[in-house]
């Protein structure tokens, strides 16, 4: 899983079926002590997370797994938490 | 996910027998605010996107969770036409 912070909202109205009612999310990467890292990626938001908000995402097939069994969401990247506070010793 | 621009079309006549009546689409790689990024990806259109709309990319074994692509070797699919991207300024 990674850290983010959500920087912008992608709207689309065309869209895959299981993907109708979801918020897509910009998400710029972040590093350990919070800079931006890497490019931006749009993540499937899982959790109800906001703009300008540090989250985590979970990448790769797993990140459909959030809404399975009841869906299967075609999505490679999933916001499943909103970030409190992060400890790097 | 990421965001990408269809630049061209691809057409096949000899291919993967599941691969057959899907439509293939040229895609540049483009970041939120639509600038160009490295690289072109070949990716299945599951929404009927057209020559220079802006799509969502879903890559890896996600791509096959997209609408008509489950069990098709497909690494990336076309699974949303997007309408605007709202940064955070």
């Amino acid at each position: 899983m990674q850290l983010g912070r959500v920087v912008g909202q992608v709207i689309a109205t065309q869209k895959d079926d299981a993907l109708q009612g979801k918020t897509m999310l910009v998400i710029q990467p972040l590093d350990k002590s919070g800079g931006d890292h890497g490019r931006t990626v749009v993540a499937v938001d899982g959790v109800g997370a906001g703009v300008g908000e540090r989250v985590y995402c979970c990448r790769g097939k797993e990140a459909s797994l959030v809404w399975y069994p009841d869906q299967v969401v075609p999505t490679e990247c999933s916001i499943v938490g909103i970030v409190d506070k992060v400890y790097v010793e | 996910m990421l965001l990408g621009r269809v630049v061209g079309t691809v057409v096949a006549t000899r291919k993967d027998p599941r691969l057959e009546g899907k439509k293939l689409l040229v895609v540049r790689i483009i970041d939120p605010e639509g600038r160009d990024q490295g690289g072109y990806v070949i990716a299945v259109d599951t929404v009927g996107a057209g020559f220079k709309e802006k799509v969502l990319l879903v890559s890896g074994s996600s791509a096959r969770m997209a609408g008509e692509c489950k069990d098709c070797p497909v690494d990336t699919a076309i699974v949303g036409i997007i309408d605007s991207v709202e940064m955070n300024s």
